[in-house]
């Protein structure tokens, strides 16, 4: 135990104010992120993530959010189990034709008023997969959404910009409730 | 042992057993390996003669030639590889088994009917596999005549009525799990039969990312085939790439320059790195260590960083192309990996010493999800899993590709079979590789980082087999006349992996799932393609 918390304070905080080593416009972003989460998720984001038929490259960025450097949880933001405890659908693609179905459920199943964002070029375009006979390509084919995150994968930061844009999307009306 | 030892008196025996066997060319696409013709009537006896010759079932796939099917299974022994290849026609497209003699074939050749139509006559189970109902089971996508497009419904329903082995008694109660799972991870359908908390039986549904891979490779030039196999399990961008490139690389005849084959081993060897400490992460996570979960999410976070800093991308994804590499590597990311690879060695150790001789994680991982060497080997188990359970094989040191044949690559293997002993054999490869990267780095040569790269005259095919991280990795290719991708086939190693994770789990209780899962962790979408 002893080791285990020498280990602790010896790394200490090491969680990042999203300072420049990107670009200098990301160090608001995650004030801007707790900000809005505070004012109009009451403090509180739940996440729930959906695999549609990515190769796990944009899951294994998402996953990132997690670690220590990025800390998504500090601005109020986590990922939940459960589609019913979700606000917001992080989506990636392209959504196989498998997945289809399982996609609309989990998107029902999704109280409203919620958010979706369709992540990663393939679930914002289909990207390298496209529409297929197996393949339905970009998350919007399937499901409406209200805004993408490009990349591939986006980065963890280009996830918490995106994230954040979506929000704000919501703040102007544009939501997929709303359609 | 030479590699090709046992093949004569292989080929004898079937010889003997009325077996018209004929060794075919191997060209420069598929040799080291060998390459025999049999006919499909005699394909069941080519299967029964490779098991007790103690062969281990590798991969089969099929390729569209027009008339005829020709289908392939790859087998490997003391480090040679044989190529077995049979026609069935179009018309007639039937088939003995493999399965009855290696469980390691049960799925892919389910693979082969749903996605070519060829019907296996005594596969001991006939339910579809990677369809369900994307297409119809009068439709088969691998066939040249069938379109890209496909004929799909505006809406494609859930896939309800698949078999599943139902268990009934005092006590039993199922529980299916996904495709949808609780965390971050890739979809696919667990259902369990289990009494109380014990799992009685554990069956997996997978396929649901199956997007069309294959397909989308008809077609493509090599770049475009290298973007796709990038994609094919995002966390293992570079084992795939390598694979296909290889492959394509082996049948046009090309040379790649040694700087960019020795860059490549830098990115498989950090790939290898990033995967482990992620994943012995997760495995903490799960068992609610979350002291280790951020240190090696921390520890990978950084490595990440120095894969972008030094080749462009954190995953490194499409740092391989036909021919070489995209990038050439800087001094200053030479002189950033080996001070990272300085300040990791102590910081691995000390973890390691953490995690081994904490009372609450031995407890959980010691002993769970045992997969017996006897197992193991029956399957042909890949990658740590194999390395855990006894299997000695890495194809780096076994049948080596350029810049290994030049270097020591040490294999860890364990016997203990449980998540504990999959931990240590990632743990130990881990600083296997720390000391391959300065290797190789220390003994990277100037020169071209890439050849420019010239199609294949003719028809031609290509094997390449890499060890990935997660193991053995393969790629089949054949160039159309006009010098496009006439077929791709990669064997990801989940596909050997996957059943084994549902032998495995057997008497572990159900909260035990997702720790031994993620010991495993196999490819979704390698397996699912």
């Amino acid at each position: 135990m002893l080791r285990i918390l020498g280990k602790v304070q010896r790394i200490g905080i090491i969680t990042e104010s999203l300072s420049p080593w990107d670009e200098p416009a990301l160090s608001q972003i995650g004030e801007q992120l707790k900000a809005a989460v505070g004012g109009r998720f009451r403090g509180s984001l739940a996440i729930r993530q959906v695999d549609a038929g990515s190769c796990n490259g944009c899951e294994l960025e998402i996953q990132a959010l997690n670690n220590p450097y990025y800390g998504i949880e500090r601005f109020g933001v986590h990922f939940v189990a459960s589609p019913r405890h979700a606000d917001l659908l992080l989506v990636t693609g392209p959504v196989s034709r498998h997945m289809e179905e399982a996609l609309r459920r989990v998107h029902a199943a999704t109280p409203d008023p919620k958010l979706v964002i369709a992540v990663g070029t393939c679930g914002a375009t289909g990207g390298e997969f496209g529409v297929n006979y197996a393949s339905a390509g970009a998350v919007s084919n399937v499901v409406p959404v209200d805004a993408v995150i490009t990349g591939c994968p986006p980065t963890p930061l280009d996830l918490m910009r995106g994230i954040l844009e979506a929000i704000d999307a919501r703040k102007a009306g544009r939501t997929s409730a709303s359609r | 042992m030479r590699r090709f030892d046992w093949l004569d008196p292989f080929l004898g025996r079937l010889v003997s057993e009325d077996v018209a066997v004929r060794e075919l060319p191997a060209g420069t696409g598929l040799a080291p390996a060998r390459v025999i013709g049999v006919d499909a009537d005699d394909w069941g006896k080519l299967g029964q003669t490779a098991r007790h010759w103690g062969c281990r079932w590798v991969g089969c796939w099929g390729d569209d030639v027009g008339e005829h099917f020709h289908l392939y299974s790859c087998f490997e022994k003391d480090r040679g590889y044989l190529l077995a290849r049979t026609a069935v026609r179009r018309l007639t497209p039937i088939l003995p088994s493999h399965a009855p003699y290696f469980a390691a074939a049960d799925r892919a050749e389910r693979h082969l009917q749903d996605l070519f139509g060829v019907a296996f006559g005594d596969h001991p189970d006939a339910r579809r596999w990677i369809r369900h109902q994307a297409w119809k089971d009068s439709e088969y996508p691998l066939r040249k005549d069938f379109p890209l497009a496909g004929h799909p419904q505006p809406q494609t329903p859930a896939d309800n009525h698949y078999k599943f082995l139902f268990a009934q008694g005092s006590g039993v109660c199922e529980i299916p799990v996904g495709p949808v799972h609780a965390s971050i991870i890739e979809p696919g359908h667990f259902r369990f039969q289990a009494i109380g908390e014990t799992v009685l039986h554990l069956e997996q549904r997978l396929g649901y990312v199956h997007k069309g891979t294959e397909k989308l490779a008809e077609g493509r030039d090599a770049t475009g085939l290298a973007r796709l196999a990038a994609r094919v399990s995002g966390d293992s961008t570079v084992a795939h790439s390598w694979a296909a490139c290889m492959a394509m690389e082996k049948a046009a005849g090309l040379e790649v320059p040694a700087r960019a084959l020795a860059l490549r081993a830098v990115m498989a060897e950090r790939e290898r790195i990033a995967n482990h400490l992620g994943d012995i992460g997760a495995i903490c996570s799960d068992v609610s260590f979350s002291f280790a979960f951020y240190q090696f999410s921390r520890l990978r976070e950084l490595w990440q960083r120095v894969n972008r800093a030094a080749f462009g991308h954190r995953l490194l994804m499409d740092c391989i192309v036909p021919g070489g590499v995209a990038t050439d590597l800087a001094t200053e990311a030479i002189v950033a990996q080996h001070e990272q690879i300085r300040t990791f060695r102590p910081q691995l150790a000390r973890l390691m010493d953490i995690l081994n001789t904490s009372p609450t994680v031995e407890d959980r991982l010691i002993g769970t999800g045992k997969l017996n060497p006897e197992l193991a080997a029956e399957f042909g188990a890949l990658g740590y899993v194999g390395r855990a359970s006894g299997i000695d094989l890495d194809v780096r040191r076994d049948s080596p590709y350029a810049p290994y044949d030049a270097l020591t690559v040490p294999v860890p293997v364990h016997r203990s079979g449980d998540v504990a002993a999959r931990i240590l054999v990632r743990a130990e490869e881990i600083s296997n590789s720390f000391a391959l990267i300065e290797t190789l780095l220390d003994k990277l040569v100037p020169g071209p980082t890439h050849a420019p790269w010239v199609p294949p005259a003719g028809e031609a095919t290509g094997l390449g087999v890499v060890e990935g991280w997660r193991g053995e990795t393969l790629a089949f290719v054949r160039f159309g006349n006009d010098g496009h991708i006439a077929r791709y086939y990669p064997r990801d190693p989940s596909t050997i992996n996957w059943p084994l994770l549902e032998l495995l789990i057997h008497e572990n209780i159900v909260p035990d799932f997702p720790v031994c899962n993620k010991s495993v962790n196999g490819s979704y979408s390698g397996n699912d393609l």
